[in-house]
């Protein structure tokens, strides 16, 4: 028996396309942010809301990832912003490859952002760079207030954390979340993460969110 | 199920480099980060599933949780994170900086030549 070392990144195929994606969008001042979350946390409510509150300011493209249908991508549309859905078919996270084609088809010398909404999970998609400048993670509510403690990953390595649905806080629903608590976690784990308190329904935050996002698409 | 992809990657890249050296790939050593998300015994399931009639049906694969660094602004040492209670080792600070976690990588083949 032999014993041979390899060394071999494992993801290399994917790191690859993502690599090429990132010199695409980079060579052509695109910002790309990849939005993270667990379903039912309000990523598409978010974006069709940022997409009408920057309208006339900044020009936004969307990919849109789900296991089936293209529900999210008619809801972008709706909006008038241009978006392309892939369906992953069962598969938990989008890959680099599929952001590629994706990619292609957008276009993209018409926009200053590109979201990628990935499928709803904060756990798989963590592991997979698509090509983007960062990574926002969706955070609602209801979901409770020990995900940072309990998914760290996710929340180490996003640039933005959007606590969303915050309305319910004082809607008199019977929701136990600790806003303090969630922002010391997420900030013990990310010292420079950015936090944006928001309710896409009520509008409420939008706007500090919305001047973050027009300042880093002029700063790429 | 994300597995699923760092299965057939894996297979891909130990198939090439049996093939190569003309053996047969009997053990496997992978590596990765304990942020990220992988399941050993889902890996392992997957990686059975999709070997099945292949050269490496049958391998062991050894996967190897290497633990996450931090990097105290205070005391300026590293120390390996304890995510429960995410603080400095040393000096027990809780300012401190992520540093990479380490990728998915394949480290070693077991060959078996004829």
């Amino acid at each position: 028996m032999e014993k041979v070392r390899v060394g071999k990144k494992i993801l290399d195929e994917n790191d690859r396309y993502a690599l090429e994606n990132i010199l695409l969008l980079s060579r052509k001042n695109k910002l790309c942010l990849n939005m993270i979350s667990s379903p039912g946390s309000g990523k598409t409510t978010i974006l069709a809301r940022t997409i009408s509150e920057l309208a006339g300011k900044i020009k936004i493209g969307v990919i849109e990832g789900d296991i089936q249908t293209d529900l999210d991508a008619e809801r972008i549309r709706a909006t008038k912003a241009p978006a392309i859905q892939i369906n992953t078919n069962g598969a938990c996270h989008l890959s680099a490859v599929q952001i590629s084609d994706a990619l292609s088809k957008l276009p993209i010398e018409d926009l200053d952002l590109i979201f990628i909404e990935n499928v709803g999970n904060l756990v798989c998609p963590t592991d997979f760079n698509l090509g983007e400048n960062a990574k926002v993670v969706v955070l609602s509510v209801a979901e409770g207030d020990d995900k940072p403690a309990k998914y760290p990953a996710i929340f180490a390595k996003s640039k933005v954390l959007l606590i969303n649905k915050v309305d319910l806080l004082t809607s008199g629903a019977s929701i136990d979340f600790d806003l303090d608590k969630v922002k010391a976690d997420a900030r013990r784990l990310n010292k420079t993460i950015e936090i944006f308190p928001i309710s896409a329904k009520t509008g409420e935050g939008m706007t500090d969110w919305c001047n973050w996002l027009i300042d880093a698409a002029t700063r790429v | 199920m994300h597995e699923m992809m760092v299965a057939e990657s894996l297979l891909k890249t130990i198939s090439a480099e049996a093939s190569r050296r003309n053996a047969r790939p009997i053990g496997a050593t992978i590596s990765c980060g304990t942020l990220n998300a992988v399941n050993d015994e889902t890996l392992r399931f997957a990686f059975d599933a999709i070997a099945k009639g292949t050269p490496c049906e049958d391998m062991r694969l050894q996967i190897e949780h290497k633990p996450t660094q931090g990097k105290c602004r205070k005391c300026d040492r590293d120390f390996e994170i304890e995510f429960s209670q995410p603080k400095c080792t040393d000096c027990g600070s809780e300012d401190f900086a992520l540093l990479p976690d380490a990728p998915l990588m394949l480290e070693e083949i077991e060959l078996e030549t004829d």
